[in-house]
């Protein structure tokens, strides 16, 4: 049950170079670079289908690339694990769309994401400990969904279900959170929210988001990754990336930023 | 804490069960035929028959219900466990066959066979007898699940497949080459254990191991979907790919669980055919198995009680409807079916625990109702 832990004394905790991903002929991802701190929170921001969600599928295993390496810390290789493993070694991901476990309730949406043992027998016998049971209410008081702990996960609102899903990623204990779009949909207090939940977050973890909304993307991010095209077109502080002539003419032009 | 350690559903499911094992048996016992309160041997003995069906329902929930694994081939677990069974009764027959050979049952010696296939051998005994009737559907649902479950087929294309797997078995069994009776079957049974299945005494003393080994199998089942797992495996239902990123190696939740429900399904069949005394291909038919999932549609499926209720009030119906119109039974089978899964998706238990599901039927049933008569 003990993994091995990712090794970040040169300060990274994901390497991903020259990663290329071909759906058909049609590169998705190419000779994609991208190197996340640890610790730091990281937003990705491109056009519709420039490979967020690809890149994404590649970490944690869904999509293998065709070319490149994927690297967790120095030490472990990413693209030799399968998705259970690569969950368990502590990468945790939320999907663009909420997909909380709707026939159980908060609480026990939590309880199945805790960090603990998860092979079959170990599940069968589980009790919960002391321990556990603070760790969720911690997670609880976290994401604020102390009052609906006994409420399915089916009755939540849909920003109730984006931090829930945040939170089942919190009690697995990650060392790195992928969060795909989580403000898509709410309201303007419920992304709000979200952006403290995930500022709040980093440090302790690492973070990185996809979203479209900017002003979002401004209130969280210290880096922000421009993708195009399935690479890299531009990585800095967001008052850099929008004053990237590339930028403006392929992305943020686009949208009148 | 004493309430805590029995659900409410558990407790009242297993004091049901116990009532009535209870009753039956005193009123068979102690009361004399001819008092309206006497059960009936045959009565006893069409119980028994109706409680395996529970746990046969009772194992198809599990994996349906619970795991969302509609199987279409429970009741070639069903029948194997009823086969390895019926092989230990062939046995007991003895030298009072009609041919009288001591070893070989007649329908060997008919053969010309001069000795048991090999696996026959050791079927002489009962504990040998009661490891293969969890064994050998077990292991078949154990590499079938393993199987299908690892290359990810799911939905109507494993209900498929569990249907072909029954449907190849009956064909197989037909053949008397196999080595199981072919078109008859195992039949003309005597003993078991040495105890005539004729006397009323033996099949009381079945009809109660049914109702223990019932409330023994629904106490488990209801231990595992309570426990951490069962969440996982409500988990899978839902949504298979969310708990394989939280850390779950789905493949062996969904693996064990067939392979335990494929078990209790072998035990229903093995206390099955001491008590109607024949085992034949026709249990491996395709539509034995359909039955299944419509008895626990029917009941409610996802609650495990929902699955025995349906099996009982099923099968009583049937009863009652084929000894009127033989005829008509599949085709009200069908129209039951199609009229639940519209009306009360929950099943029968589903309406009785809900309020509201109530009213929402009947708010349909009117406006049809009314529809009808404007047009
Ligand atoms: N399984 C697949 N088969 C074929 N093409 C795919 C597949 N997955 C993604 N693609 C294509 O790859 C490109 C990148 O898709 P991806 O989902 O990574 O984009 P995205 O940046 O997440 O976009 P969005 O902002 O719309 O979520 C798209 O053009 C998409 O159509
Ligand atoms: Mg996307």
């Amino acid at each position: 049950m003990n993994y091995p832990k990712p090794d970040t004394t040169h300060g990274v905790i994901l390497y991903m170079e020259d990663v290329s991903v071909s759906f058909d002929g049609f590169k998705a991802l190419n000779n994609l670079n991208l190197y996340i701190n640890d610790g730091e929170l990281r937003c990705l921001i491109g056009a519709n289908g420039a490979g967020k969600t690809t890149l994404m599928d590649v970490i944690t295993g869904m999509t293998r690339p065709d070319a490149g390496t994927v690297n967790f810390g120095q030490n472990i290789d990413l693209l030799k694990l399968n998705q259970e493993q690569i969950a368990r070694y502590g990468i945790g991901r939320k999907f663009q769309k909420p997909t909380v476990f709707e026939a159980l309730t908060v609480y026990e949406n939590l309880y199945l994401s805790l960090h603990m043992d998860k092979r079959l027998w170990a599940t069968l016998l589980h009790k919960l400990s002391g321990e556990q049971r603070d760790d969720i209410d911690q997670v609880l008081e976290t994401i604020g969904l102390v009052s609906m702990r006994n409420r399915y996960a089916g009755e939540l609102s849909h920003g109730q279900k984006q931090w829930l899903e945040i939170g089942m990623l919190l009690a697995a204990k990650p060392r790195l959170l992928l969060v795909d779009e989580p403000a898509a949909g709410l309201t303007v207090q419920e992304v709000e929210r979200t952006a403290e939940l995930l500022t709040s977050l980093a440090g302790e973890h690492s973070v990185v988001v996809v979203e479209h909304d900017m002003s979002f993307v401004r209130s969280i991010a210290k880096t922000v990754t421009v993708l195009h095209q399935g690479s890299v077109l531009a990585e800095g502080s967001m008052d850099y990336v929008q004053s990237h002539p590339e930028v403006k003419r392929v992305y943020l032009g686009e949208e009148g930023v | 804490m004493m309430m805590n350690w029995f659900s409410t559903s558990l407790r009242r499911v297993c004091l049901t069960l116990i009532l009535t094992g209870v009753y039956v048996v005193i009123a068979n016992v102690v009361f004399p035929e001819g008092s309206i309160f006497h059960v009936s041997s045959y009565t006893v003995n069409l119980l028994g028959k109706y409680l395996c069906y529970a746990l046969l329902a009772l194992s198809l929930d599990l994996v349906w219900g619970y795991c969302g694994i509609m199987s279409l081939g429970h009741g070639a677990f069903f029948a194997l466990g009823g086969y390895a069974m019926g092989m230990y009764l062939m046995r007991q027959i003895g030298d009072r066959g009609v041919y009288g050979n001591p070893i070989l049952p007649d329908f060997m010696v008919f053969l010309d066979w001069s000795s048991l296939p090999w696996f026959w051998s050791g079927t002489d005994s009962f504990i040998w007898t009661l490891f293969l009737v969890m064994a050998v559907p077990g292991v078949l649902a154990f590499i079938f699940g393993v199987m299908a479950f690892r290359s990810k087929v799911s939905g109507v294309y494993l209900s498929i497949m569990t249907q072909a797997m029954t449907y190849a078995l009956m064909l197989a069994f037909f053949r008397n080459e196999m080595g199981f009776g072919g078109n008859n079957g195992l039949t003309d049974f005597k003993d078991i254990l040495g105890f005539s299945l004729q006397s009323n005494n033996t099949r009381l003393v079945l009809f109660m191991l049914t109702v223990i080994t019932l409330l023994v199998a629904y106490y488990v089942c209801d231990k595992i979907v309570t426990c951490k797992a069962g969440k996982v495996v409500l988990g899978i239902r839902d949504s298979e790919r969310r708990v394989s990123f939280v850390g779950y190696n789905t493949v062996s939740f969904k693996v064990f669980l067939f392979t335990f429900s494929a078990i209790l399904a072998g035990i229903a069949g093995a206390l099955y055919v001491p008590q109607v005394g024949i085992i034949n291909p026709g249990e491996f038919s395709p539509i034995n198995s359909i039955e299944i999932v419509i008895w626990v549609a029917i009941g409610g499926r996802g609650t495990l009680y929902g699955a025995i209720v349906g099996a009982l009030v099923v099968s009583f119906a049937k009863s009652k409807l084929t000894g009127l119109m033989p005829e008509a039974w599949l085709f009200a089978l069908g129209g039951l079916f199609v009229l639940v899964t519209l009306f009360m998706p929950k099943g029968i238990v589903g309406l009785i625990n809900n309020p509201e599901a109530r009213q929402a039927l009947i708010n349909k049933l009117s406006l049809r109702l009314a529809r009808k008569k404007g047009a």
